[in-house]
């Protein structure tokens, strides 16, 4: 990879690394972007990729590492170091202002004022006229940001980027809700900032957009550099043997114990969507015990809130749900959790743990009751849970009663699955359980997945990652906007036929005839 | 192998975590301090009269901390505390001197344990409508509450007219005697009061460490959405926080009117600043999910101390005020740095484990 010529690089990154409580996200890593080249960066999810995005944006500042801007040391103290050195960054999280104008977004903390200081809105508002134009979306100045389409937003964040007539300009999936027409709109405005010699970063998931508009690659894997070449040099199974690693995927084997009774049923269960329509339409399933089903789907196809409203976590859903074949009518989270259903939730910081409280209170939190004789703690039987928790998922923890929040990723989701366990469920709700987590608290967690399937749980997960669903499950569904789109026997299934299902009713139909015509 | 790393780091992190031991037993050194500096300062300040009064005075405020210690653990805060007070000890002069006119002729009387469950019930009630409106309601803790103070003292002087309840004495036909005893009595040697605070402080503590609730309590304060998910029943929690902390405010409600035999509509303004202060003083954080008993009793005995030492060396009210704000707010600084240098130590060694 040192073969790549070192001309005209305008920013270097040497051995950066980034630590967040619980997680090293970035790991000595050495990156260049090279002046008038769109420079591509793709990883996994929580490969680090928006980490190293972040740090080169000033939005984070890097634990150890140097930053090189056309040869000289630079540190950057927040975005606005960075906006005044020339690097702009459209952020995967739209970063706008719901209840200000298009025009206001586009120059916020850049405000044009006239002689007394005062915003200058109409000129304001024809500069931002020229920006939105190039970008043909038919976004007027002055709308207010939050009465537009996700995608628009997106297309406004984009231009607020390019009105920083920056020399470095990173983009962040800008094209994860952007409709096929408005992708290629976009890929015109890249080629015009490239001729004029901005330097591009330019992150995606979609392999062949990258190769297209490409000019170098650098591949994250958990949080480490792995490869990195000029895009004529590579194709498609390098990135990916670079991205997943050959001996990245530890899934512990099927042992082929055979399914027992139904354990769980879900019957035509509904969620209607804020903004109208449904989050999860009409989606009925049946799980046996000691059965791995899993759930693929792209992002927002419906399976987080699938799994909420059986736990019970929206009072407006509507359906059925059985557990052992006897309909569960309560309709709280507590009482499900009592009838035997655990949900691990997807983040698990936000939803998964109390990062505040010790790893022994964590465990146990949705279990007291079972510790308890009338209202007291029985300290003795509590410990000897904790300790026998930590034990049987090998959680690396010096002692339970530190914080949670100093663990690491995969250690501090083993805490979320072992307080599930917990309450002794029946069924078992694993939301993305391996988002996040290093290669070996993965193996781990498919390791306790197939355990406790062999102990006669019945286990639904879902996944957006396509080895993992194909390698784990029993059953795979798939889900794509809201709907049960298709059901496939693990021998039956193919990655082009659940692919293609997770595409069904769902993006734009550009894209879909992208792939047909390949 | 888990051992290695730990012993690694142990002497370059033991200046840090000697410094962040002094932190977190900064109440105490902040308790020792001021009982070292009046006892020098303060002529009698030793004695043990005073220690008993200023025990007398420090348990107004200490009852009110605990109960607006679990409520800032949930992440609320509870406003209505200082006029519940008020509402509370005019409904105990009230029952003392008229009891229930029962529209036909008759008038009921309560005895005085009676008068008290009544007057505690009446406090646990208000609780509940904050609770009610925070939890079903979605209001803001901040203005539910400021609502309710609001109410309540306007209640509280509505019940007189704005006049005191005077010499609540009762009388002997009537038995309704005796209740003087809970302000001026005494078991032990020491004041009845203090002897309530003793019981409920040691329930409050139990009730944080070792039940279920108390366990909740922390949870929902530390990030709520987990413990929804968790099968916690948030709402029973709120409803719980608010209406302890309405329990409390009544205890001192009827100790005050007990202690001057009368019910004056106004008192308590202000005695939430004061609990809040205390807790957060203890080590309590506005943000939720940390502080405890134990520290928030050390922290109002802090500040009433500090006031009671004050006032015995002569320095004028003013200055009181400015040196209590002062000590609050040094108080949350020390507890900010705390919070820094200990999630530096943890990071540091993350990164050298990993």
């Amino acid at each position: 990879m040192s073969a790549v010529v070192a001309r005209d690089v305008i920013l270097k990154l040497e051995d950066v690394s980034k630590v967040y409580s619980g997680t090293v996200a970035v790991k000595r890593a050495n990156f260049e972007v090279r002046r008038g080249a769109v420079n591509v960066l793709v990883g996994e999810n929580g490969a680090g990729k928006s980490t190293l995005m972040k740090i080169i944006a000033g939005v984070e500042q890097p634990t150890a590492g140097r930053i090189l801007l056309e040869g000289e040391e630079v540190s950057f103290s927040s975005s606005g170091d960075a906006v005044n050195r020339g690097i702009g960054m459209v952020f995967q999280e739209l970063n706008l202002f719901g209840n200000m104008t298009v025009a206001e977004n586009i120059f916020a903390t850049r405000e044009i004022t006239n002689r007394f200081r005062k915003i200058d809105r109409r000129e304001q508002e024809r500069r931002a006229a020229e920006f939105l134009e190039r970008l043909q979306a038919g976004i007027r100045p002055d709308m207010l940001v939050e009465d537009l389409r996700i995608g628009q937003q997106q297309l406004v964040e984009i231009a607020k980027a390019v009105s920083l007539d920056a020399r470095i300009l990173i983009m962040d999936e800008p094209t994860s809700a952007l409709s096929a027409a408005e992708v290629e709109i976009l890929f015109k405005v890249i080629a015009d900032l490239k001729a004029r010699g901005v330097a591009i970063v330019y992150i995606s998931h979609r392999l062949e957009e990258l190769i297209r508009i490409g000019d170098y690659i650098t591949v994250l894997r958990d949080g480490r550099i792995t490869g990195q070449e000029q895009m004529k040099n590579v194709d498609t199974q390098w990135i990916v043997r670079q991205m997943i690693g050959s001996d990245a995927k530890d899934f512990a084997k099927a042992d082929g114990h055979l399914p027992g009774e139904e354990i769980f049923r879900a019957e035509d269960i509904c969620l209607p969507r804020a903004t109208g329509g449904l989050a999860v339409d009409h989606v009925s399933l049946s799980l046996r015990a000691g059965e791995i089903l899993g759930i693929y789907g792209l992002m927002g196809a419906g399976r987080s809130e699938l799994f909420d409203c059986i736990m019970g976590r929206h009072g407006h859903a509507t359906g059925a749900i059985f557990i052992a074949g006897k309909q569960v009518r309560e309709r709280d989270t507590t009482r499900r959790i009592r009838r035997g259903l655990a949900l691990i939730p997807e983040d698990r910081q936000r939803e998964g743990l109390v990062s505040i409280l010790s790893v022994a209170s964590n465990l146990t939190l949705a279990s007291l009751s079972r510790f308890a004789r009338l209202f007291h703690i029985r300290g003795a039987e509590e410990r000897q849970a904790v300790t026998g928790m930590v034990r049987e998922l090998a959680i690396k923890v010096a002692d339970p009663a530190q914080e949670v929040s100093s663990l690491s990723g995969g250690n501090q989701q083993k805490v979320v699955i072992g307080k599930a366990l917990l309450t002794g469920p029946k069924v078992l709700l694993m939301d993305e359980p391996s988002r996040g987590i290093d290669v070996g608290a993965k193996a781990d967690v498919f390791r306790t997945m197939r355990k406790l399937s062999r102990d006669g749980l019945g286990i639904l997960f879902a996944t957006s990652d396509l080895d993992e669903v194909m390698a784990l499950s029993d059953r795979i569904a798939v889900m794509s906007n809201g709907k049960l789109t298709g059901m496939f026997d693990r021998a039956k299934a193919t990655e082009a036929a659940i692919v293609a299902a997770s595409a069904l009713g769902h993006g734009p139909a550009g894209h879909r005839e992208t792939t047909t015509h390949d | 192998m888990t051992d290695i790393p730990a012993k690694a780091a142990a002497p370059s992190a033991s200046s840090g975590s000697m410094l962040l031991t002094l932190m977190k037993l900064r109440t105490f050194i902040a308790l020792i301090a001021v009982l070292v500096f009046f006892s020098i300062a303060a002529p009698n300040f030793l004695s043990a009269a005073n220690l008993i009064l200023m025990a007398k005075h420090v348990a107004l405020n200490a009852f009110l901390a605990m109960g607006m210690t679990f409520v800032i653990i949930t992440g609320g805060i509870d406003l209505s505390v200082g006029s519940i007070v008020g509402l509370c000890g005019m409904v105990a002069g009230y029952l003392v001197l008229n009891g229930i006119d029962l529209q036909f002729g008759y008038t009921i009387y309560f005895n005085v344990v009676e008068i008290a469950l009544i007057t505690l019930a009446v406090g646990i009630l208000i609780g509940a409508v904050n609770g009610l409106l925070i939890t079903r309601l979605n209001v803001a803790p901040f203005i539910a509450t400021l609502g309710v103070l609001y109410v309540s003292r306007g209640l509280a002087l509505l019940s007189s007219d704005g006049r005191t309840f005077p010499n609540l004495v009762g009388k002997p036909e009537l038995g309704t005697t005796g209740f003087g005893y809970l302000g001026a009595g005494k078991l032990l040697g020491l004041p009845v009061s203090i002897w309530i605070l003793i019981v409920v402080a040691l329930g409050a503590a139990y009730l944080a460490k070792y039940t279920p609730l108390g366990r909740h309590i922390f949870a929902v304060g530390g990030n709520e959405r987990a413990a929804r998910i968790s099968g916690v029943r948030v709402n029973m929690v709120k409803m719980f926080v608010y209406m302890f902390s309405g329990f409390c405010a009544a205890i001192v409600g009827l100790i005050i009117s007990s202690e001057l035999m009368a019910s004056h509509p106004a008192t308590g303004e202000s005695f939430e600043l004061n609990a809040i202060a205390a807790a957060v003083l203890g080590g309590t954080s506005m943000s939720g999910g940390r502080g405890t008993i134990g520290g928030t009793i050390v922290g109002a005995f802090v500040i009433g101390i500090l006031s009671d030492g004050l006032v015995m060396m002569g320095v004028s009210s003013f200055w009181q005020m400015v040196i209590k704000g002062l000590v609050i707010i040094v108080a949350v600084v020390v507890d900010q740095a705390q919070r820094r240098l200990q999630s530096r130590v943890t990071l540091m060694q993350m990164a050298k484990v990993g």
